[in-house]
C-alpha cells in the first residue's frame, strides 16, 4: 500500500501491535537534558530498573546553564541542583553525558544533527516539545514528558497512536531575504496554534528542497508551534550530504546500505494524508509576530490588529488580551514597534547559518543606542566555528554581546532574561505571557530581521538599512 | 495510580483559550528536582490578580477545570500537570488539548475530558452562575453532567481503561520485554549508538 515518510518510518519501528492498544514503537534515540528527567531517573531508582539501552541514550545540559563564566560553579544553586543531579543520575545509570565545558555541549536539538546522531528513518525522542527539529532529516522526532521519558529509559519503546498526516506544500520559490523562519511563522498564523493537533506534518515542495539543513530545522522546529507532533521533511542528497563524515555517522558499506535504505523512505507518490495545505511561497515576506502566541503574526509591513477584526468572540478576547499583554495598539505599524533587548540564539536559530546572517547584516554596522543584543550559540561546536569565521568580531564590534552555548534567553530558566516591561526581538520559538521572563513581551523574529531590528532599534527588515558606508 | 471510575465535584471556569504550559506553570519551576509541590507554581503569573478566578473563595476546593480550546499547548513540561494535579484539579475539561500535554495526563492521572465547545460555553455559564454546582464526571459512561447538562466527552479508550484500572504503563510494556530484545536483533547496524 502506498505509505507517507511519516507511515514508512512508523511502521518499521512497531515492535507489537494489537487491536484496541496502541502501537509499541522502538526508539533509536533518547536525548536528555537536565530538566525533564530528574524525577524520571528518580521512579527508575524506586522501581530497581535499569537503563535499557544506555548506548541509545545521550544527556547535555542545556536548559539551565549559564552564558557566561561557565568555568566558575553555577551561581543559582537551584539551577546547581538540577545540574548536579543529571550529572550524578548519568553516572549511576551509564548513561554518556556532555557537560557543561565539554565541546560537544549545547543544546540538545543541536547537539545531535551536529554529532550525525540524528538520521533520516530513525525514531527520536526527548523530554522537550522541541525534538520536532530532528524531523528536518526524515526522522520521526517528537517531545515526550516526564513519564514517557521513564518509560523509553526502562524498555527503549513507547506505547502509541498512529499520529494522523498532513502534507504541506510550498510551492515556487521563496523571494529574496524571506527564510525558513518566515515561512513557519507564516504557515502557523495560517493553520493555528492548534491546526496541527494529532498530526506529524510532512514539509513538501519546490521551495523546501531549496532550503538548507538549517532552515529545514528552523522550519520543522516549529512545528510543535502549530500544534503538531512532529514536522518532518524526506530525506535527499542535502540531508545525505550533511550527515556524511560526521561523528557518529555510518562509515564504508554502512554508509552505502544507510543510503540505499534513506532513499526509499520519501512518501510514495499516491499516499494520500489526511490533511493538506498549500501554500504559494513567492507571496511571502519577512514575517513578525505581534501577540502571545506563535499563531499571532503578521507580514511586518502590516500593522497591529484590531479585536474588531475578530471572526468570533473567542478570537476577540484573544487579540484583546494578547494586546493588553504586549501594551500594544491597534493599528500601529508593526514597523513602528521599538524593542530595548534582541536575542539571537535558541534551537530555532542558533545554528552556524544563522549567525553568519545576523553578521553579514552587522557588519559594518552598529546596535542602536539602549538596545541590549544577546547573540548566544546553540552549541560549543558552533561558538567555535563562529570564532574560526571571525563572526564574534563583528557581533562584537557592533556593541552586542557574545555568549556561550545553551538556551539563555528562549525560555530563561538561567540568568538571561526580560525585566518586566521589557520587549524583545527574538529568534527563539514561543512568544508566550513571560517566557523570557516575568513580565516581558516578545516578538518573534528571523535572524535577519532581528539584526536590522538591533540596528534601527525598532522591527525592521536588512531591506530597510542604509548600505554600509 | 490511583484508579479513577466516577467524580464528583465543583468546577472553576477558566476563560481563556490557547492556554500553554509556560502559563500553566513557568519555567522558573522546572529547576526543582521533585516530584511533588508544584501548586505554588500553578498559573502563578495570573495569581497575581485578586480577581483570578483560582483565588476567588467561592472556587477555592475545585477539582475540574473547565477551559477555553486549545488548552496545555506549547512544551512538553509534565509539570503542568502535576501542577494542577498538586493544586487539587482531577479533571480538566476542553474543546481541543495540546497533544503532548494530553499524553503526559494520560500518564499522570489527569483525566483530559475533551468536550464539544457548547458544552464549555454551558458549564462556563452555569459554574459562573452558581460556583457551588456540582459536575459528575463519569469515566465509565464517558460522560459530564451538571443541572441539566449531559454532555458526553471523548478520551482515548486505552488511557481510559488505564485510568479505570489503575494501571502502571511500564509494568505493561515489560510484559513484552521478549518482543523488544527480538525487535533488536533485526535493527540495521548502521543506526547510530551513543557511546
Ligand atoms: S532553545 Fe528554547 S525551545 Fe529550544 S530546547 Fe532550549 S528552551 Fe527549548
Amino acid at each position: 500500500m502506498a505509505q507517507t515518510l511519516a507511515e514508512k518510518v512508523w511502521d518499521a519501528h512497531v515492535v507489537r501491535r494489537a487491536e484496541g492498544e496502541p502501537d509499541l514503537l522502538y526508539i533509536d534515540m533518547h536525548l536528555t537534558h537536565e530538566v525533564t528527567s530528574p524525577q524520571a531517573f528518580d521512579a527508575l531508582r524506586a522501581a530497581g530498573r535499569p537503563v535499557r539501552r544506555t548506548d541509545l541514550t545521550l544527556a547535555t545540559e542545556d536548559h539551565n546553564v549559564p552564558t557566561v563564566d561557565i568555568d566558575k560553579p553555577i551561581a543559582d544553586p537551584v539551577s546547581r541542583a538540577q545540574i548536579e543531579a543529571l550529572r550524578s543520575n548519568t553516572q549511576e545509570f551509564g548513561v554518556p553525558l556532555y557537560p557543561l565545558g565539554s565541546v560537544e555541549q549545547g543544546i540538545v536539538h543541536v547537539v545531535g544533527p551536529q554529532l550525525g546522531i540524528t538520521q533520516p528513518g530513525m525514531t527520536i525522542v526527548c523530554g522537550d516539545s522541541h525534538t520536532s527539529t530532528h524531523g528536518a532529516f526524515g526522522a520521526l522526532a517528537f517531545g515526550i514528558g516526564t513519564s514517557e521519558v521513564e518509560h523509553v529509559l526502562a524498555t527503549q519503546t513507547l506505547p502509541l497512536r498512529p499520529f494522523k498526516t498532513m502534507a504541506i506544500t510550498v510551492e515556487g520559490a521563496l523571494p529574496p531575504g524571506v527564510g525558513a523562519k518566515d515561512l513557519i511563522l507564516a504557515i502557523i498564523a495560517k493553520i493555528g496554534t492548534g491546526g496541527g493537533q494529532g498530526h506529524v506534518i510532512e514539509y513538501r515542495g519546490e521551495a523546501i528542497e531549496n532550503l538548507s539543513m538549517e532552515g529545514r530545522m528552523t522550519l520543522c522546529n516549529m512545528s510543535i508551534e502549530a500544534g503538531a507532533r512532529a514536522g518532518m521533511i524526506a530525506p535527499d542528497q542535502v540531508t545525505f550530504d550533511y550527515v556524511e563524515g560526521r561523528p557518529h555517522a555510518p562509515e564504508g558499506q554502512q554508509w552505502e546500505d544507510a543510503v540505499s535504505y534513506w532513499k526509499t523512505l520519501a512518501t510514495d507518490s499516491d499516499a494520500t494524508f489526511d490533511t493538506e495545505v498549500v501554500i504559494d511561497a513567492s507571496t511571502l515576506s519577512p514575517f513578525v509576530t505581534w501577540g502571545t502566541n506563535p499563531g499571532q503574526g503578521l507580514p511586518l509591513s502590516a500593522s497591529v490588529p484590531s479585536p474588531d477584526d475578530a471572526t468570533d468572540e473567542n478570537e476577540r478576547v484573544a487579540i484583546e488580551q494578547a494586546l493588553t499583554y504586549m501594551d500594544l495598539t491597534p493599528g500601529t505599524p508593526l514597523r513602528d514597534i521599538s524593542v530595548n533587548t534582541v536575542f539571537v540564539g535558541s534551537c530555532t536559530n542558533g545554528r552556524i547559518e544563522d549567525l553568519r546572517a545576523v553578521a553579514e547584516v552587522l557588519n559594518g554596522r552598529q546596535v542602536a543606542e539602549g538596545i541590549r543584543m544577546l547573540v548566544v550559540p546553540g552549541s560549543a561546536r558552533v561558538r567555535l566555528e563562529a570564532h574560526a569565521e571571525g563572526l564574534d568580531q563583528v557581533f562584537l564590534a557592533a556593541g552586542a554581546e557574545w555568549r556561550e552555548a545553551g538556551c539563555s534567553m528562549c525560555l530563561g530558566m538561567n540568568p538571561d532574561t526580560l525585566a518586566p516591561g521589557d520587549r524583545s526581538a527574538s529568534t527563539s520559538n514561543r512568544n508566550f505571557e513571560g517566557r523570557q521572563g516575568p513580565g516581558g513581551r516578545t516578538h518573534l523574529v528571523s535572524p535577519d530581521v532581528a539584526a536590522a531590528t538591533a540596528v534601527l532599534g525598532h522591527l525592521a527588515s536588512p531591506a530597510d538599512l542604509d548600505p554600509v558606508q | 495510580m490511583e484508579k479513577f471510575v466516577e467524580l464528583t465535584g465543583r468546577a472553576a471556569p477558566l476563560r481563556r483559550s490557547n492556554v500553554d504550559t509556560d502559563q500553566i506553570i513557568p519555567a522558573e519551576y522546572l529547576k526543582r528536582i521533585t516530584r511533588h509541590g508544584f501548586e505554588d507554581g500553578l498559573f502563578v503569573n495570573w495569581r497575581q490578580d485578586p480577581d483570578f478566578v483560582l483565588n476567588r473563595p467561592e472556587y477555592q476546593g475545585v477539582s475540574i477545570l473547565v477551559a477555553g480550546s486549545d488548552f496545555g499547548i506549547g512544551s512538553s513540561r509534565e509539570h503542568a500537570v502535576w501542577a494542577l494535579q498538586d493544586f487539587g484539579f482531577k479533571v480538566v475539561l476542553s474543546s481541543r488539548f495540546g497533544d503532548i500535554f494530553r499524553g503526559n495526563s494520560g500518564k499522570a492521572g489527569l483525566l483530559t475530558a475533551q468536550v464539544d465547545q457548547s458544552v464549555i460555553e454551558r458549564l462556563w455559564q452555569l459554574t459562573e452562575a452558581d460556583p457551588s454546582a456540582q459536575i459528575v464526571v463519569n469515566l465509565e459512561t464517558q460522560q459530564v453532567i451538571c443541572a441539566d447538562l449531559t454532555a458526553p466527552f471523548d478520551v482515548d479508550p486505552y488511557v481510559r481503561w488505564r485510568l479505570m484500572e489503575g494501571l502502571d504503563d511500564i509494568g505493561i510494556t515489560l510484559r513484552y520485554a521478549d518482543e523488544i530484545a527480538q525487535f533488536e536483533t533485526r535493527r540495521p547496524a548502521f543506526l547510530p549508538r551513543s557511546h
